[in-house]
Parts: structure tokens; sequence; C-alpha cells
């Protein structure tokens, strides 16, 4: 491990890997900020410019401190105006908000940083210990083990989908994978599905498909209701110090949050938003009885605990996208597929084969944390004037950009018209409530699941894989409690409540 | 009927032309040294078929027994009417149009244009501002594209 962390360290202190960290988390706090603007949509435009940078530890460099930093500008927009604007941010303005409105706005910014520091730097911490152990097992898996452990991934993304949405969210994730059949596959040589349109010759483009699912309906929503952004006045941020005693009060719930927090974001399907939830629900379950009085009306604990949470959470669900190469939440699809472009793999594989690539990016997990905590949060109360941006300049910029990224990607005027179309449709199915962060991952994991799944078929001349190989078999039950269970503790929910409550 | 079973019984629909191409027609090209392999091409796409069309139907005939969330949504498609929906559409319009006249009209026109109009429709009407902002970020973003990243943008219409 010291070698390879040496490695990192190494590829991680050039020139350019550091401007690289450090022009990712300025970046991404800027945008995080906007309120209606998530990590995906930005990430997802950041992505013609990593692809075009070329050298993919730079690129993945680029995007993780583009990632972190949107989850500390979507913490400080749910401070400073209440307006999240990531889901995983939404717990900390159950306290944030309030310390703003008492006047204390610096001193919130502040634990929301070193909440987020030490949440993510001890969450790297865990990584560098589990991600090498995970793919030593992960590297005596087969092609059906592979293969079943996909078909895990997302079910459990469908499964954490929520009450009552599983049958939607499994939807779109077969959806997704049947918008990855269309075009040429790599083991047949024939295309599939293109009504032949040369145009479908490669299939859809994943950066077209996540600038449509993401960038593109958060800006028509801001259009379609303008109090959903609320607009900031870049009022004064000042006294950024914390005491010594609130340090002390803290420093137990981030310790205890940012392990918590990894081991959620581990999960495939869990991520940030679950786990900075969970973290403030259990620090408010433990904390003593005055203190509780306290949570949702500014108490620091409460601050802290989901701030810790999320960036721990962010950073333990690199561990699966890089042991296993299997992302766990959008985000990291969108890594993924960032990562496929520049001719990377992830997987068991990637610590061995370009070890650089790995490393790179955890050591650059430290220092974008470090660049967060010395450079973004003196800047702060700077940065907070973009929120003082009109909309009317902000969204066709927004808009522009999409059309922008995917434009660059292909080259081809036609591929804009499926943005917009493909922005229409994802509008429609965000107005009628379906998850579209299981399509994207549906389609992205789409060919390696139909890759893997052939493979195995190639090997044992049909189904019998699923039956003579017991990890697959036992994967794949898992993978069908997940789905049916919640569904039938809903049944079972709605009836009771249909027991006791009046009917609407 | 709500939207979320009409959205799902038009990907029935889809899903319904999806299967019928997977399981009737695209294995009449197969050459027949593939067929005597375990898996087709269409093997993937039948079993995902077979998925998707019982998942919608889950969904459009409601066995799925939600439990009434009182969270309050986002944005409600039931009060499409009290939004800001001309706008939007004329956005898209404007996205759409940007589309066609990239190549033709080359991409600082063009690009001009879009941010113009798109500010001009959201209700920015001080001129003095948009028109500089507009016109030195197409700049920018055509340097930053064409010379520093070295993809190819054609920046002056098609006559020039």
């Amino acid at each position: 491990m010291i070698e390879g962390l040496l490695i990192g360290l190494g590829a991680a202190f050039s020139i350019q890997n550091l401007l690289m960290v450090i022009a990712g988390c300025l970046i991404g706090t800027f945008i995080g900020m906007l309120p209606g603007l998530g990590p995906m949509s930005i990430i997802a435009i950041m992505i013609p410019v990593a692809i075009t940078i070329g050298d993919p530890s730079a690129a993945i460099i680029l995007l993780a401190g583009v990632y972190y930093g949107a989850i500390f500008g979507g913490s400080t927009s749910s401070i400073l105006l209440n307006a999240p604007g990531v889901a995983g941010t939404v717990a900390s303005s159950f306290d944030g908000y309030p310390m703003a409105r008492k006047g204390q706005a610096g001193k919130a910014l502040t634990i929301a940083a070193i909440a987020s520091f030490a949440g993510g730097s001890i969450g790297a911490l865990l990584l560098m210990i589990f991600a090498p152990m995970l793919s030593t097992v992960a590297l005596l898996f087969h092609s059906a083990e592979y293969f079943a452990l996909m078909v895990v991934g997302l079910s459990a993304i469908a499964a954490f989908a929520g009450t009552g949405n599983v049958a939607k969210a499994v939807l779109m994730t077969l959806l997704g994978l049947v918008m990855a059949t269309v075009g040429e596959g790599a083991l047949f040589n024939m295309p599939r599905f293109t009504m032949g349109l040369m145009d479908l010759q490669s299939g859809f483009s994943f950066i077209t498909l996540a600038m449509a699912m993401f960038a593109l309906p958060e800006a028509l929503f801001l259009v379609l209701n303008p109090a959903r952004s609320a607009q900031g006045n870049g009022g004064k941020i000042d006294n950024l110090r914390i005491t010594r005693e609130e340090g002390r009060k803290i420093a137990p719930v981030i310790g205890r949050q940012s392990i918590q927090g990894f081991f959620i974001g581990v999960l495939p399907g869990a991520g940030a938003t679950i786990a900075s939830f969970l973290g403030y629900a259990v620090e408010r379950n433990i904390a003593s009885k005055e203190e509780q009085e306290e949570f949702g009306k500014g108490a620091i604990k409460g601050l802290a605990a989901p701030e810790t949470a999320n960036n721990a959470a962010c950073t333990g669900s690199f561990v699966p996208l890089l042991t296993l190469g299997i992302p766990g939440s959008g985000t990291t699809a969108i890594l993924l597929g960032a990562l496929i472009a520049l001719n990377v793999t992830p997987g068991p594989r990637l610590m061995i084969d370009e070890p650089q690539i790995f490393w790179a990016v955890i050591i650059s997990m430290y220092i974008g944390n470090l660049v967060l905590l010395i450079l973004n949060l003196p800047l702060i109360p700077y940065i907070a004037k973009v929120l003082a941006i009109p909309r009317n300049y902000l969204i066709p910029f927004i808009l522009f950009f999409t059309l922008m990224g995917s434009y660059i990607g292909q080259n081809n005027a036609t591929e804009l018209l499926i943005l917009v179309g493909m922005g229409i449709c994802a509008t429609v199915l965000k107005f009628a409530d379906y998850p579209l962060a299981p399509l994207l991952i549906g389609f992205i994991l789409g060919g390696m699941l139909e890759d893997n799944f052939s493979r195995s078929m190639q090997l044992y001349d049909g189904i019998g894989f699923i039956f003579e190989r017991p990890m697959t078999l036992g994967l794949l039950v898992i993978a069908v409690l997940l789905v049916v269970v919640p569904s039938y503790r809903a049944r079972r929910a709605k009836a009771r409540q249909e027991g006791v409550a009046e009917g609407d | 009927m709500a939207l979320d079973r009409w959205v799902a019984f038009v990907i029935l629909c889809a899903a319904l032309a999806y299967g019928y191409a997977a399981f009737f027609t695209m294995d009449a090209l197969l050459p027949p040294f593939m067929q005597r392999n375990p898996i087709w091409p269409s093997t993937f796409p039948k079993v995902l078929a077979v998925l998707t069309i019982a998942t919608s139907l889950i969904i459009l005939l409601g066995l799925e027994k939600s439990v009434a969330s009182d969270k309050e949504p986002d944005i409600d498609y039931r009060r499409l009417g009290d939004y800001h929906l001309g706008k939007a559409l004329t956005l898209l319009g404007l996205m759409v149009a940007y589309a066609l006249l990239l190549r033709p009209a080359g991409f600082l026109f063009a690009t001009f244009a879009f941010l113009c109009c798109g500010s001009f429709t959201l209700g920015e009407r001080k001129f003095h501002i948009l028109l500089p902002v507009a016109a030195v970020a197409s700049f920018i973003v055509w340097y930053l594209v064409d010379e520093v990243l070295g993809i190819f943008l054609r920046p002056w219409p098609f006559f020039i």
C-alpha cells in the first residue's frame, strides 16, 4: 500500500493535476451553489472538457474535484438560502438555515466545511483500506458473478428508490437497459434497433443522455416555476470562527458519522442522500434531552452530522466504482461513463494495470478536501455572490452548455435534436414522478451486463451457469428479494394505513 | 388516469414494439453459423422486453400500492397552466432552432442569437448589458473550445 501511495503522490502532485483539483473544486462550488443544479448535471456538463484533456488521471481528478465542490456548494446554498441544490444536502438545511437566520451564517459555513473535510478525509482513509481488499476478492469473480453482481446493483438502486416507487425505478432501469441495446454491440457485429438510422448506428451517446436526463429538466423546472429558485441577495457573511467548546461538541459526531456515512455510501443505491438523513436522525436520537430540543432550531450537531455523512458517503460510493466497476449512484455512473470514454475500465484490474489512476484519485481526494477547506472557505463570501446572478442570464447559459456539451462530444448537429427530444421525455418522466438516475445507471451498465451475460452463456453453453455457480445463484436471489420485499412491505403498510386512517 | 400511468402505457407500447422486433424480425438476419451459438443478438433484448412489459403492466394496473406520501411535490403537473409553460416551450424551440442553425449560421452568430433570445424570453430588457455579455460569452466559449481544446467549430456563416 505504501508503494501505491507513493505512486499516487507522484501522480497527484504534478502541477497539472494540482491545478485540476483546484479548478474542479472551484467550478463545482460555483455551479453547485446554484439552486436546482445537482452534481450530476455539473459533472455531465464538465465531461466533454474532461475527455478532451485526454489524460485519464487528470480527467477523473478534475471530475472528482467537481463532485466535491458541488456537494460543498450545495450545502452553502442550503445554509444561506434554505434552497438545497442537491438532495444530499437537504438535511443540512434543517439546522444550517436556522443558524444563518440567527446571524451565524459564517459559523454554520465553517462547521459545514470542517465536517465535510473530516468526513471526506476519513472516508478516503477507509477507501484506501477497503478498496484493495475488495478488489482482491473481486479478482476471483467470473463473468457469471459479474453479471449477477450488476443485477444486484441495479435492483438495489431500485429498492432504495422508496416505498411505492420500486416498480417505477425498476421500469426506469429496464428502459435504460433497453436503450443500451440500440446500436452496434461489441459482441455481435450487427446493428440492432437502429430503425435504419445512421445516427443511431453507434447507439445513444451517453453524454447526451446524461445532459438530457439531468441538466435539461432541472433548467426547465427553474423556468416553469421560478419560486423554486430562491434568489439570494449576496448578504453579508462574517465571523467564520468557531469556539473550542463547539469544536469539542461536534468532534464525536464527526467521528461517528464519517464511518457510518462511508459504509452507507458503499452500498449501491444508498449514497449521500440517505446517509445524510440517517446521520441526522441517528445523532438526534442519541443526543441528550436538552440537546434534542435544539435540533431543527440551529444545533451545531444537527449541521455537522449530515455534512459529515454526505461527504463520507460520496467517498464511499467510489469503492464499488473503483473495485468492481459498478456504479452505485447516478454521479458515479456518470464518472464511469467518462472513464470508459477515456479508455479506462474500472474494476479489480484497475489497481494492477493502472495503479497510478487508482492512487491518484485517492490522493486527490485528500487534496480536494484540503482545497475546499483552505481555499473555498475564505472565498465563500465572494463566491456566494453567484447566488445573485439573475436567472434571466443563468438559464440560457445552462441550456447553452448542455447543447455545447453534447455537440462537442459528437460534432453532429442531429445529436442536439436528440438531446432536446430526450430532454422533453425526461421532463415528462420527472413530472410523473419517475426517478431518472436508474435509467442512466441502467444505460451505462447495459453494455457490460449483456457482455458478461453472453460470455457466461457461451462458457456454460446455456443458462446453466446460474445453477452451477452457487455464488451467482445467491446473488441473483438477493437481487430478487431486494425488489420484492420492499413492495411487499409497502402493500402491508398500505393495508394497515387503510385500516386506521381516513380515506382520501 | 394519472400521468404516471399514461407514461407506463406509452412505455408498454414501446416495449411491445421492441419485443416484436426482438422476437420476430431480428433472428431472420442471423447467419446460420451463429444460430448454433447459445446466445443470439436477440437473447438479451427478449429478456428485457418481457421484463419491461411486465413492469409497465404492474404500474399501469396499479398493482403496486404506493403509500400516500405527505411530502409536497416539487412541481405539480396538474397545475401546469399556472407555470410559465410558454417560456419553457419557447426555450425548447430556441434549442431546436440552434441545432438547425449551428452549421449554416456559424457558431458565433448562432450562440449570440440563442443567448440573446433566451434571456429576452425570460424577461431581460436591459439590452446594454445583455448584448455585450452574450457577444463576449460566445467568443470566449468559441475560443476555449476551438483554440484551447482543439475541437473545430466553424465560427462564421457558410458564405464567409
